[in-house]
This record gives structure tokens, C-alpha cells and sequence, in this order.
């Protein structure tokens, strides 16, 4: 099925005394390959209409009316879906609306848009058309005290990983005052380069999810120290002012942005491994075993780093340069050295951010660029410049965002993260955990 | 090779119509950042405000192209202003730059989404509201002007938009004269010691965004007049830079830098951009390097480049000094 679009809504259908069943509903967009049929002066209108079963599989929906009707508003003509759901009329050139009789859905089963029903679709030279009716009820209705439980999952995953790839932000900013915008580009180079691993292959070599991220953490680790020893330490050495290095940051988000896209290209990409995964239902929400795994993964991460830096030397000492770097610096602790392995650190953790990220969503180009804001958001809430606040901060950004999606349209949900921005610097602009003398 | 268009299109760049939209937004950044200090990374939405202020005026709300005139130029970028600067212009130079650069965000997202298509557009954005502004067009639509370069319509949004620059740096040039002036510029260099002959410090701030993002909505206004549609994607956030480009690479706190910088940026663009399509279609590089699509993407790249090269190479641009401004400097 070539071109088809495929949206999964899920609905909760009580049925009965006590069963219980949840069907997923498939909402479909027409693969028009197999039914072109072109005729002199009229053309075919097509379409299958799809479920999803108790199962997770997509089977047709048979029996359900579908009707032509021209401008005029006559019927022209009128099918039945097909057991495997699949319908189509063949009518004249022309505008048509074409209608679903709703009275001959099975019992259970609405469209996800009724007032888009009918649909209109105009034939022109003969080509076939599809119309689209998607199965499900919509978003908005569905909206229950479990959707609740299922949006704070979805945003203490978002969080975590806004988090996972903010901690660096954060860090860099601790130690160097840099507020850095290519740290999104970080974010994308890893999920593209995990991309790049795991789907594409490399010399032909086509690596399984889990050794691709370990490269990609050691590859991201090593661009950011790079980056560092090659840009960023040249310029703390000649003094340069923070606007510049704010500036020349800007400059190579936009550039590393678009060689991503000029490489990459603008379609939005998938990584190859566990695309697909059943969704286990919990009762009160519903979760994939690879959402469970990458929480457990960025959870332990974030406990990792935290640990390590309220033990370790290197963190002790990441945490003094973040206080006052010059009385780090009369202490004996090498600056360098740390801003070197901070550098490293918050880029390897922005690179399997990206990859986590892209195993939930999509890959694209500016897909690092739109967390970047997110991470603003999250650094500024929490602090700018303390670790622990960025933690805290993301999380809460990532369950406001997916929260949020119960009052404002899910397109917009970011939109809620980003005024919560400019809100927070209004009332309290250290943020929750920051101190007064960084903002002034 | 056509060595002709090459020439023209580059010389075009130097005058039309995205150098008067860029040299006005950077006149705008030049108001905040060469005079008062002031990190605006979303001049992209001020720019907005004005196309938008325009269209959704006449289109939206059906109100006539003068009341657009109003909303687009002086109701929307005070609004914005005043958002974007309350919470930030008492903090940090970089939380202006963060939450600026987030508005950006913001617009796009809103622009673009479906649910507001009845107000905006959503991605098609709106079209139809500046018949008005080519009623009055003294040329013939049919003829070209000014060795050919422009047509009809394009020579009436040109010569308009020349004198609208004109008039600005006008402003620029007498405001920085004046009292106000010197008490921006004594923000910019020492904010505690212009706070303590008692300016205002913040509210001046609030000044100089208010102007500089007017400036801003007068160019966006003309790209949204000169492309007769306002989209989303003529404002989303990589534009602010173009604009940034032209203000270092002209030279910030000088009245003419900005319009300099946009005038040498919109040839060098227009000319690799004309130079690498002649190269693609006459198949000097091969379509495995690079497609005609993949041309656009490469003056983003330039401008990210430009951007680094110029605030580590030369932060005071090409005709600012050093000891007025250079981004190098605090």
C-alpha cells in the first residue's frame, strides 16, 4: 500500500456488563495504485475503510453505504464496502460530494470527523480520486480521567528526554556562560546519525538499534569536544564577549542546521528498529514496552549524572567551575579541563536524547532546534546554569506540553511550554532553583 | 552560462525588493542592538506583526487597507514589544535573546496551525489585501523600468519602499542626535551609570524595541505588499538572522550600515544563488552534489557562516569602528 497514511486513534468502547475492549482505530488514507482506472469521461472514486481489531490488526470494515452526490444534489451513485473494506463508484467528470452512511457503521464504530462528512472530491481528465474517512472518535471527545494518567505519562517521557538533552545546555552555561544555540544541533545530529546507522547502514551494514547508540554517544561526545577544542576555546582565549560567542553559537546552529538538511534531506525519517510495538494496556493508560525502556533508560542517565556529580571529583569540581570558576581556578582545579569534559558529557547526552526522541517521533533536520526551545523553557524554569534545575525543570515542561493538549489544539501544544517561558521570567526569573546574581 | 542574468539578478539584489525588506528590519535590529544593546533574536516576528497586522486587517477582519496600515504598524509590534519586553528587559542581555527567539517559535506554530485557519490562513497564508496600495501605482503594469529590472508592479513597491527607507534613516539619523539618542547609546555602554544620572533605564529599553520593532513591521509589511501574500514561512525564525547579517556586516551604530550591509548581502546572495542554479542546470555539478532544490538551502548555510565569520573576523563590519560598536565588545 504505497502512499498510505496511516493515523492510529484509540477509543474506549465499554460494551456488555462487565467486558471490556479497546479498539484502535485506524484512520486511512486511499493507496490509489490498485484501482486506477481511467475512463474517457469519468473517473473512479475509491477508498478502504479500516479498523483496528482487538489484535492491533488492521482488518476492513464490510458492508457500510457510501453514496455519490453531483452538484445538483442527486444521487448518482452508491456502493458497499467490500469485505476487506475497499470501495469505489465510478461516476462522470465533476464535483462530488461524497457521503458515508453512518446509519451502517457497525455498532462501536464512528468517524473521527463528521462534520467532514460528506466529503468533497472533483474529477477532472478521467483520474481517480480517494476519498478520506477516517475511523475513531475524535481527540477532543475522548478526553476522561485516564486520559489525564495517559498525557502525564506521555509528558514525564518528553521531559525526561527534554531533560536528558538539557543537562548540557545547562552545564555549558554553568561553566563557560554560554548560552548555546547549536546545543539543538547536537540533539539532531545524533538522532540523524543514528538514522544514518541503523536504517540507511554504513558500507552496507545495516547496525541493530542498541550498538548504533553507543556509537552515536561516543561520536556526539566527541563533536562536542571537538567543537569545543576547535571553536569555543580559540574564543574564551581571545576574550571574546559572551554576545559574540551568542552570535557565532546562533551562526553555527543555522549553518550545522541546514548541511543537516542539505545531507538529510526535508522528509521526516524513522529509525528501522522497534517501530511497531503493541501497545500494552495498563488499565489507566497505555504504554510501549520501547516508551517503559527508554524511560528506565533516561531515568537511570539522569541518576547517573546526578550521582556523579555530587561524588565524583570531576563532578565536584564541574559544580565549583559552575559557582565561581575563577576561585575553582585558585583552587587547582584544571577549567579546561572541565569545560573539555562538559562539553563532551552534554553533547554525547543531547546525541542519545536525539535518539530516544527519534524513537518516539519522527527524525527530521529542525527537529533539535524545536527541543532547544523546549530546553530553554525547562533550563529557565528550573535555573539557568544548575544542573539539577534543568532536570526538574524539563520534566515539568514535557507534562505541561502533553497536558496542556486538554485545553489548546495539539498542534499548538508547544505553544503552552513557550508563553510558560516568558510567564516564569515575568514572576520569578532565577527560575526555581537559580540564585538572584546570575540574571541581572 | 548566462552571464547576463548573473549580472542582473546581482545588481537587482543590491536594490529590490528583499533588500528594502531586510534593510528595514535591520534598521530595526540597529535601533536595538548598535544603539541600545539590546539582543532581539526574533526581529522575524516583528516583521510578522506588520504582514500579518495588514492582512488579517483587510482579509480577516475586513476592515480597509488604511486601518491595516494602523494594526500593522503601530498596534501589533507595541503589543509584541511590550510582551517580549516586560518579563526580559530588566534581565540579562541573553533572556531577551532566548524569549524573542521563542516568539519566533511561537508565531510559526500559531501561523501555521489549522485550527486558526478561519484567522490566519494556516500555512497558505493570506492573500488579497493590498489592492489598495497598487491602485495607486503610477506605472504600466506591462513595461519594464529601471534598465528593465523592475516591472510595473515591482517599480511602485521599489520606489515606495526607497522612500520609506529614506524617511527612516531620516528618523535614525535625527533621533540619534538628539537627548533620547545619547541616552540610548550611555544604556548601551554603561546601563548602571546611565541609571544613576536617573534615566529610566528600562523604559527607555522599551523605547528603543517599540521603534525598532516599527521599523521591523515596515518590512515585513513590504515583503507581505511585494510578494502580495503573507506566510508563515517568510517570517520564520532563520529570517531574523538575513537581517542580522546585513547590521554586523554593514556595521551596527551607523545609520547607513544596515542599509549597506543589506545591499552587499542581497547581491552575494542573489549572485550565488543565480551562479549555482546556472551551474546545476548546465550540469557543472552533477545532481548527486546538489539539485536545484537544494540552491535555497545554500544561502542559509551563508548566512550561518556569515554570521561566524564576521563576529570573530571582523565584529565591527565593514563601515562601523570599533570604538562605537563592534559586537565584540561587552
Amino acid at each position: 500500500m504505497g502512499g498510505v497514511q496511516l493515523t492510529t486513534i484509540v477509543a474506549r468502547v465499554w460494551r456488555g456488563v462487565a467486558t471490556v475492549f479497546l479498539v484502535s482505530l485506524v484512520l486511512l488514507g486511499l493507496g490509489p495504485a490498485d484501482s486506477v482506472a481511467a475512463q474517457e469521461d469519468g473517473g473512479e472514486v475509491s477508498g478502504s475503510l479500516l479498523q483496528r481489531n482487538d489484535d492491533g490488526e488492521r482488518v476492513g470494515v464490510a458492508g457500510v453505504i457510501f453514496r455519490a452526490f453531483d452538484e445538483s444534489g442527486a444521487e448518482v451513485s452508491s456502493t458497499t464496502t467490500a469485505e476487506d473494506g475497499s470501495w469505489s463508484m465510478t461516476v462522470p467528470e465533476g464535483t462530488y460530494d461524497i457521503l458515508l452512511d453512518e446509519q451502517t457503521l457497525p455498532e462501536g464504530v464512528s468517524l473521527r470527523n463528521p462534520d467532514k462528512n460528506p466529503a468533497q472530491v472533483t474529477l477532472i481528465d478521467g483520474a481517480s480520486k480517494s476519498a478520506l474517512f477516517p475511523l475513531g472518535e475524535a481527540a477532543a471527545s475522548s478526553v476522561g480521567g485516564n486520559t489525564v494518567i495517559q498525557l502525564i505519562v506521555d509528558g514525564l517521557k518528553l521531559g525526561l528526554i527534554i531533560a536528558m538533552c538539557a543537562i548540557g545546555l545547562s552545564l555549558i552555561y554553568g561553566t563557560t556562560g554560554l548560552t548555546n544555540f547549536a546545543h539543538g544541533e547536537a540533539v539532531t545530529f545524533g538522532a540523524v546519525t543514528a538514522y544514518l546507522l541503523n536504517s540507511t547502514g554504513v558500507f552496507g551494514v545495516r547496525l541493530h538499534l542498541i550498538p548504533a547508540t553507543f556509537i552515536v554517544i561516543a561520536i556526539c561526545g566527541g563533536a562536542g569536544g571537538l567543537f569545543n577544542r576547535a571553536v569555543w576555546r580559540p574564543m574564551r582565549r581571545r576574550g571574546a564577549s559572551l554576545v559574540a560567542a551568542l552570535v557565532v553559537s546562533i551562526g553555527f546552529s543555522i549553518f550545522f542546521r541546514y548541511v543537516i538538511l542539505f545531507i538529510f534531506s526535508g522528509r521526516a525519517k524513522r529509525l528501522r528498529d522497534y517501530q511497531i510495538q503493541e501497545q500494552w494496556d495498563l488499565g489507566l493508560f497505555r504504554l510501549a514496552p520501547k516508551d517503559l525502556v527508554l524511560m528506565i533508560i533516561s531515568v537511570a542517565v539522569l541518576v547517573g549524572v546526578a550521582l556523579a556529580l555530587q561524588l565524583t571529583r570531576m563532578g565536584k569540581a564541574m559544580r565549583a567551575v559552575s559557582d565561581n570558576r575563577d576561585l575553582a581556578e585558585s583552587t587547582g582545579i584544571d577549567v579546561e579541563r572541565v569545560i573539555s569534559l562538559v562539553w563532551i558529557c552534554g553533547s554525547a547526552l543531547a546525541g542519545l536524547g536525539g535518539v530516544l526522541f527519534g524513537l518516539t517521533e519522527s527524525i527530521n533536520w529542525e527537529m533539535g532546534f524545536r527541543i532547544l526551545l523546549l530546553m530553554f523553557a525547562g533550563v529557565t524554569l528550573g535555573g539557568l546554569g544548575t544542573a539539577y534545575g534543568a532536570l526538574f525543570g524539563s520534566i515539568i515542561v514535557g507534562l505541561f506540553i502533553q497536558l496542556s493538549t486538554l485545553v489548546i489544539p495539539t498542534d499548538m501544544k508547544n505553544v503552552g511550554a513557550l508563553l510558560m517561558l516568558i510567564v516564569i521570567l515575568l514572576i520569578r526569573p532565577q527560575g526555581l532553583f537559580g540564585r538572584r546574581e546570575r540574571i541581572g | 552560462m548566462d552571464w547576463g542574468a548573473i549580472v542582473q539578478n546581482s545588481f537587482r539584489g543590491f536594490i529590490g525588493e528583499p533588500f528594502i525588506y531586510f534593510s528595514l528590519a535591520a534598521m530595526g535590529l540597529n535601533m536595538h542592538y548598535g544603539y541600545t544593546g539590546l539582543l532581539n533574536f526574533g526581529q522575524a516576528v516583528f516583521m510578522a506583526a506588520g504582514a500579518y497586522g495588514l492582512s488579517m486587517a483587510v482579509v480577516t477582519l475586513g476592515l480597509n487597507f488604511w486601518w491595516g496600515l494602523l494594526l500593522g504598524i503601530v498596534v501589533f509590534p507595541l503589543l509584541l514589544a511590550l510582551i517580549m519586553g516586560i518579563p526580559t528587559l530588566r534581565l540579562r542581555a541573553d533572556y531577551l535573546a532566548i524569549v524573542t527567539i521563542a516568539a519566533s517559535e511561537m508565531f510559526r506554530i500559531i501561523a501555521r496551525s489549522p485550527s486558526l485557519d478561519r484567522w490566519t490562513g494556516s500555512s497558505d497564508g493570506l492573500t488579497a489585501f493590498a489592492n489598495t496600495f497598487y491602485d495607486f501605482n503610477p506605472f504600466d503594469k506591462q513595461k519594464r523600468y529601471f534598465f528593465g529590472l523592475f516591472i510595473g508592479n515591482q517599480m511602485w513597491v521599489v520606489l515606495v519602499g526607497w522612500i520609506v527607507l529614506s524617511l527612516v534613516a531620516l528618523i535614525v539619523w535625527m533621533t540619534m542626535r538628539s537627548p533620547w539618542g545619547r541616552v540610548l547609546r550611555a544604556i548601551r555602554e554603561d546601563e548602571d551609570a546611565a541609571r544613576s544620572l536617573g534615566k529610566n533605564a528600562y523604559s527607555f529599553k522599551m523605547q528603543s524595541l517599540m521603534i525598532g520593532g516599527i521599523f521591523g513591521a515596515l518590512g515585513g509589511m513590504f515583503r507581505a505588499i511585494g510578494t502580495q501574500s503573507a506566510q508563515p514561512q517568510n517570517f520564520i525564525t532563520d529570517v531574523t538572522f538575513f537581517a542580522w547579517v546585513a547590521l554586523i556586516l554593514g556595521g551596527a551604530a551607523k545609520v547607513g550600515g544596515p542599509i549597506a550591509g543589506a545591499a552587499i548581502l542581497y547581491g552575494i546572495l542573489n549572485f550565488t544563488d543565480v551562479f549555482l542554479r546556472q551551474l546545476v542546470e548546465n550540469d557543472y555539478i552533477p545532481e548527486s552534489v546538489m539539485d536545484g532544490t537544494q540552491v535555497g538551502q545554500v544561502r542559509f548555510m551563508l548566512i550561518g557562516l556569515g554570521l561566524i565569520l564576521l563576529a570573530v573576523y571582523r565584529p565591527q563590519g565593514i563601515f562601523g569602528t570599533k570604538e562605537e560598536m563592534a559586537l565584540d565588545d561587552r
